[in-house]
């Protein structure tokens, strides 16, 4: 099966696969940033009390959690291009990577939504009538009261989120993008032996999730203690 | 000061029937007055308190705050409105992720423009009145429930409030915090302050209180002085409700 560790595992190739790893941790965490902003937007919109944005939040957040990532990924991976030679006539070669975080950002976003939609409505009912009765207005509560208390609520999810994006950006290496994953493909097909280079890929995201879990707990431990 | 003319609220409930919970209630509350709405459980007597606040859409009928109608849509001029009432919860809603100081410095600023020293000048006076100073920097989830309850009643007098309202403000807590509780509301009354109580403490419905409104099935069945109503009461519901709230 390892037919060639030894080979494989040299200093060059395990750099080679860290800078696959950071690539991969990157995108997860850039795309999380990106989903946290377009999760505030569809969070909003979901809670609004007009038809139009409440519509356009509930169809995205249905579009995006009934359908696969990998899928999404394709999909605006062959869409971006074809708009843009249909206005330009130009072929547009953009780079896989960022079409990567685009659909891995629009994707996240429509998880957080509803982690952030849920984030809010757990706030308690009397804390919005306390703010009603000393006349805080709408915005005011939002700021000071409703976000720090739902934030601590959303901080747990949204870490377990970073980790499932770190573990779901090898996705796209379909397209061509040399993450993590790709990276040990394109050693393994050096070296005629994929097993070895999975296998340390695989140490990787482990290491990346395993650290990320353990900053979480952390994390969450702070948040209790103010409880 | 405020008057409730022939309010009606009823409620949505699961199975899709409505509840009517008051069904045309009108009162008149004067400057100085000390009243408490009591009566049993589902009677309406929180949900009367949450509609003058206007924590509650009243369906029909006007409440009126010295003579000027509590009109909604005119947006400006009810926020005026209800900023001179202060209101108590029975589970006080204090905003656990600020300390005691905090909390009672976050509106001042934020809805009265008030620096942030005056706001504290302010807060550090109303926690002295409630005892509570040296907890200024504890935050909520410290304190116990008598405690809360008076930070909560500090917090609602920094807005300088015209008539403060209570609703059921010691029914969740432990029996030895509840004095602690009433005091302090005693003090208030004693230096003037409008208040509405919704309550089931007798002692200070009696003793404190100037006048009881007896409500039963969203009606009000009694509107007297607190001395008469406990030592003559006219209705046979109301003799029957005190017959059964003290234990002899």
């Amino acid at each position: 099966m390892f037919v060639a560790f030894e080979k494989v595992f040299t200093a060059q190739n395990i750099g080679y696969l860290a800078k696959g790893a950071l690539l991969s941790l990157a995108i997860a965490a850039i795309s999380l940033l990106i989903g946290l902003v377009l999760g505030i937007l569809g969070a909003t919109g979901r809670r609004s009390k007009h038809i139009i944005p409440r519509t356009i939040a509930n169809i995205y957040v249905t579009v995006i959690r009934g359908t696969p990532l990998l899928l999404q990924i394709l999909i605006i991976f062959s869409v971006i291009p074809s708009i843009y030679t249909a206005f330009t006539g130009n072929i547009l070669r953009i780079n896989p990577i960022l079409i990567g975080i685009i659909a891995m950002s629009i994707n996240s976003g429509a998880y957080q939504t509803e982690l952030i939609r849920s984030g809010i409505n757990g706030v308690d009912k009397g804390q919005w009538e306390a703010c009603e009765t000393l006349g805080l207005n709408s915005w005011q509560m939002m700021k000071f009261v409703v976000l720090p208390q739902a934030f601590k609520r959303i901080v747990p999810p949204l870490i377990s989120e970073l980790i499932t994006l770190i573990k779901d950006s090898s996705l796209i290496s379909t397209i061509g993008a040399i993450e993590l994953l790709k990276g040990a493909q394109v050693i393994g097909a050096q070296y005629y032996d994929v097993m070895s280079p999975y296998c340390i890929a695989a140490v990787y995201y482990l290491i990346m999730t395993f650290t990320v879990s353990l900053i979480g707990n952390y994390v969450e431990k702070r948040l209790a203690e103010s409880d | 000061m405020i008057k409730v003319e022939n309010i009606a609220k009823s409620f949505n409930t699961t199975t899709g029937s409505q509840l009517h919970v008051l069904k045309g209630v009108s009162l008149e509350i004067k400057k100085g007055e000390i009243v408490s709405l009591i009566g049993p459980s589902g009677s309406g007597k929180s949900t009367l308190l949450r509609c003058i606040h206007g924590l509650e859409k009243i369906d029909s009928g006007a409440i009126y705050m010295e003579d000027e109608l509590m009109d909604p849509n005119d947006k400006k001029k009810y926020r005026e409105q209800r900023n001179k009432m202060g209101f108590v919860f029975q589970h006080f809603n204090l905003f656990p992720n600020m300390t005691v100081v905090e909390n009672c410095k976050l509106a001042q600023m934020n809805v009265l423009g008030r620096s942030t020293e005056e706001a504290e000048k302010v807060a550090m006076e109303y926690l002295e009145k409630v005892g509570l100073p040296d907890k200024r920097d504890a935050y909520p989830s410290t304190l116990s429930g008598g405690q809360k309850q008076r930070v909560a009643i500090a917090r609602a007098l920094c807005m300088n409030p015209e008539v403060m309202l209570f609703d059921e403000p010691t029914s969740a807590l432990d029996p030895e915090m509840i004095k602690e509780v009433l005091e302090v509301m005693k003090d208030l009354g004693n230096q003037g302050m409008t208040m509405i109580v919704v309550t089931h403490e007798m002692g200070f419905a009696r003793k404190v209180g100037n006048r009881v409104v007896f409500l039963e099935g969203g009606h009000i069945l009694e509107n007297c002085a607190s001395e008469e109503f406990f030592s003559n009461p006219k209705t046979e519901r109301a003799k029957d409700f005190l017959s059964k709230v003290f234990y002899d």
